[in-house]
């Protein structure tokens, strides 16, 4: 039986693997079609020249670094207030959030914000994106970040408390250096999570606000621009790079 | 002798839903002892410690440092240090670091001589830059110890810390605690479910049962005249023959008749437990109790089957006050 | 403390209730209420949103929906238990062989599905390589169709179904498999008769990782069904922004929510596992 477990175990991670890594080989044919003619970076240098790619490979960016930035600190203070005592109400909020549809998630989205424009001119844009990215971010963050607290033991803050620090105090100098590897691992799923997404942001975003999984989807949709294919290639080994450096932080 | 005793609980209880943990503790510790806190688990012992930290809310009393009451303080604003049982030594910083913590919190820049010398006291010369995960456990444990000594607390509170030692090393240290302690002269307050640590180790005992206070006193008193049976049989085996108990190491057993003016009581030796430099002589009265003779080793000449005689002075018995 | 705790927890709160409560709740209230003649809304109450949902059109597609997730799930679990077990069993490597599963799965998802797109269509890599070979002469449709999108989910979500089997499959008592072959069983006999039932509860969790989101998918029918394959999902989001229909869409969701809560209340209920 192992020897079959085993042969089972090799044609499922080809199927699992073979797809994005025949994604990557040929995103270096020298022609546009699935037939391999030669070694090439063409597609490359083009992807890299494209000023529509350019723009919202920086708008997807710096989405990504706003609403990481944002969606770690509230998380992580939100499981540390956790770890002390649960709030259901909460919990069930973010679990919610995790389990809700990201279509629902986005037209509910759209939806609200065409109130804030009616009342506050708050129009589509940057920030909506920004906000709609830390409100569905926040639970993984939560989530990571209370396993590693989790960890902890509840001693270690009393021990603070008795030598003379203040809550605040013992939060600062003791808690947050402990569970800082985990802080840094939540960060980079915050990261990954946000610069990957296409639905929701594709629902709240203004026109002036396109994102790379935007151009992607579009290019997608086209048909046959292996161009894609050099894009696809390089997010995969950036993001991927991102997971396995969490995945090691998580570790530590 | 300071006329105040540096710590003083009255009326201390706790109350937590479904049961009370402690009910109505009067205690008075006086300053540079050595306090123990002794009681099989669910006692209150560890409750009474945390509530003396400030890590827990008294339902009802008072507690009183130096003669002022610090009820409503937080555990930050007491000059209480704990050891914790394990130890909660900060991971991300040194040894130096853990034992400066304490000392930054309160303002102070200049940490250079006080660790130093709390570090000699300790014997941990030469480990200052060690992370906790490098260090053995005795190591950790006098870490906990320098930590909490270097702010000056005026009381040293204690939780179990020899518990987490294997026996041997448990030994050594409860010798050099004691040392420590008669040197720095701090009040500890030591919490243990091992009445030979406590009986070794301190100056007075509070003997807990159910959340309260059973019995205070010096060690040999509570051995040789405790106030309850389960004092008596906590601090140490006891021999209950007709109402009247006495310790094992005070039965004397013999082959022949014993002396006429004491009760002598006739019975068979059912086993014999060799224990190195002594021997147990259990024994089956005719009365039906069973019985430990402690016996120096060289002396046993006895054997399961024979017919004894056991007695005692009348004024080795324990005298329990009705 | 308490002061603190509650300082910490509000601007979680404030975001948690702001942009996602309040959304979902003007979405409750859309449901009930009208289109307006240029794809507005107009405040005119009505239940009718709801009872196009049993339109022999949009009851199909609901149905669908649900069979597709179902599908999705049982080849997702017929895939992954497999091999889940080896890797639970590959002694020293076991965190290499699960890294390598879990890897993939964490980078793209648009981009892992852009992959299929590349294989299977007309001009795709299969296609290519099948009529080079000559085995056929004009290319298959592969793509845009119900196959390529159960290809897709099933693809799409089974290392999230082998990451729960195996933390079943290692929790499990291993003296179990022993006692099983100390009475006689065989390795399949055990598998079926031991390993199986023992990790039921951990199957049952890895089937809602699976069904949940495939009953909520979207890129996976919009790519590879192209617009053909109307599940719940594209249902929504066409209308949200061609059929400008905001009360029917928020209806579908609506109902798409109440099944997904659903099977989660079930499963967690029957786990009795804490949430976050």
């Amino acid at each position: 039986m192992k020897r079959g477990l085993a042969a089972y175990a090799v044609a499922a991670y080809l199927f699992l693997h073979l797809p994005l890594l025949v994604l990557a080989i040929f995103s270096f044919n020298h022609s546009r079609f699935t037939v391999w003619q030669g070694f090439s970076l063409d597609w490359y240098r083009l992807a890299w020249r494209d000023p529509q790619l350019a723009e919202a490979a920086a708008n997807s960016l710096l989405i990504a670094v706003v609403a990481t930035l944002l969606a770690t600190v509230i998380g992580t203070l939100a499981a540390w207030a956790l770890w002390k005592r649960d709030s259901p109400t909460l919990s069930a909020s973010l679990y919610t959030s995790l389990v809700t549809p990201e279509i629902v998630t986005g037209i509910s989205l759209l939806a609200f914000f065409q109130w804030t424009f009616r009342f506050l001119n708050v129009r589509l844009g940057m920030h909506t994106v920004i906000l709609a990215h830390v409100s569905f971010s926040i639970a993984y963050v939560v989530i990571v970040v209370l396993a590693r607290l989790r960890t902890l033991e509840p001693a270690l803050e009393e021990a603070s408390l008795d030598l003379g620090a203040t809550e605040w105090q013992t939060f600062v100098y003791v808690t947050l250096p402990a569970i800082l590897p985990g802080i840094a691992a939540a960060a980079l799923l915050a990261f990954t999570v946000s610069f990957d997404d296409y639905v929701i942001t594709s629902l709240v975003a203004g026109v002036d606000s396109e994102t790379l999984p935007m151009v992607i989807y579009a290019m997608a949709r086209r048909g046959g621009n292996p161009v894609v294919n050099a894009i696809s290639t390089l997010i995969v080994f950036a993001l991927g790079a991102l997971i396995v450096a969490s995945e090691r932080l998580q570790k530590r | 002798m300071p006329l105040t005793p540096v710590l003083e609980l009255a009326n201390l209880g706790k109350e937590f839903p479904g049961h009370y943990a402690l009910k109505g503790v009067y205690l008075a510790i006086d300053t540079g002892s050595f306090f123990a806190l002794l009681g099989p688990s669910g006692c209150g012992k560890t409750t009474t410690l945390r509530l003396i930290a400030g890590f827990e809310e008294a339902t009802t009393g008072d507690i009183r440092l130096n003669g002022q009451s610090i009820l409503h303080l937080r555990p930050y604003e007491r000059n209480v240090t704990t050891v914790f049982q394990s130890y909660a030594l900060f991971p991300h910083l040194t040894v130096r670091g853990n034992i400066e913590f304490g000392l930054r919190r309160r303002g102070i820049r200049d940490t250079a001589k006080p660790v130093r010398e709390v570090i000699e006291l300790v014997q941990l010369e030469g480990k200052e830059d060690r992370l906790p995960a490098q260090l053995s456990g005795g190591e950790r444990q006098r870490v906990a110890l320098a930590r909490a000594l270097v702010v000056r607390p005026d009381v040293l509170l204690l939780d179990e810390p020899l518990a987490a030692l294997d026996p041997q090393l448990r030994k050594q240290l409860r010798a050099e605690l004691k040392a420590l302690q008669r040197r720095v002269g701090v009040t500890f307050v030591f919490v243990t479910h091992d009445q030979e640590e406590a009986l070794s180790m301190s100056d007075r005992i509070a003997v807990m049962r159910g959340g309260c206070v059973e019995q205070v006193g010096s060690p040999r008193d509570l051995y040789s005249a405790p106030a309850t049976r389960f004092v008596a049989g906590f601090l140490g085996a006891v021999n209950w023959v007709d109402g009247s108990g006495v310790r094992p190491e005070l039965t004397r057993i013999t082959r022949e008749l014993a002396p006429p003016e004491v009760r002598t009581f006739p019975g068979r030796v059912e086993s014999i437990m060799f224990l190195g430099n002594l021997v147990h002589v259990e024994t089956r009265l005719t009365s039906g109790e069973r019985v430990i003779a402690e016996v120096p080793a060289g002396q046993s000449a006895f054997a399961p089957g024979d017919c004894v005689h056991l007695w005692w002075r009348p004024a080795d018995e324990l005298r329990l006050p009705q | 403390m308490r002061r603190l705790r509650a300082i910490f927890l509000t601007p979680a709160y404030t975001v948690t209730v702001g942009l996602f409560l309040i959304p979902l709740a003007i979405i409750l209230v859309y449901s009930l209420l009208s289109r307006g003649a240029y794809g507005g809304i107009v405040f005119d109450w009505t239940t009718e949103n709801y009872r196009r949902l049993f339109d022999p059109l949009y009851g199909a597609i609901l149905l669908r929906t649900v069979v597709i997730a179902v599908i999705t799930t049982a080849i997702c679990l017929a895939l992954g238990f497999p091999l889940a077990l080896f890797i639970s069993q590959s002694g020293a490597r076991k965190n290499l062989y699960l890294q390598l599963v879990m890897l993939p799965f964490w980078t793209s998802f648009l981009v892992r599905t852009y992959a299929w797109m590349f294989l299977l269509r007309d001009t795709g890599l299969i296609n290519t390589a099948l009529q080079s070979i000559g085995l056929i002469h004009e290319p298959l449709p592969l793509l845009y169709n119900d196959g390529a999108v159960l290809l897709g989910l099933v693809y799409g979500h089974l290392p999230f179904v082998v990451l729960p089997l195996y933390a079943t499959l290692e929790r499990m008592d291993k003296s179990l498999i022993e006692a099983s072959a100390d009475l006689g069983a065989g390795p399949w006999t055990t598998l079926f008769t031991v390993i199986l039932p023992v990790s039921m509860p951990g199957v049952r969790a890895a089937a809602l990782l699976a069904f949940i989101p495939s009953l909520g998918a979207f890129l996976t029918p919009d790519l590879l069904g192209g617009g053909k394959t109307v599940m719940a999902g594209t249902l929504i989001q066409n209308q949200f922004t061609t059929a400008r229909d905001w009360p029917f869409g928020s209806a579908v969701s609506l109902v798409l929510m109440a099944v997904v809560m659903l099977m989660v209340w079930r499963v967690v209920r029957t786990k009795g596992e804490g949430l976050v």
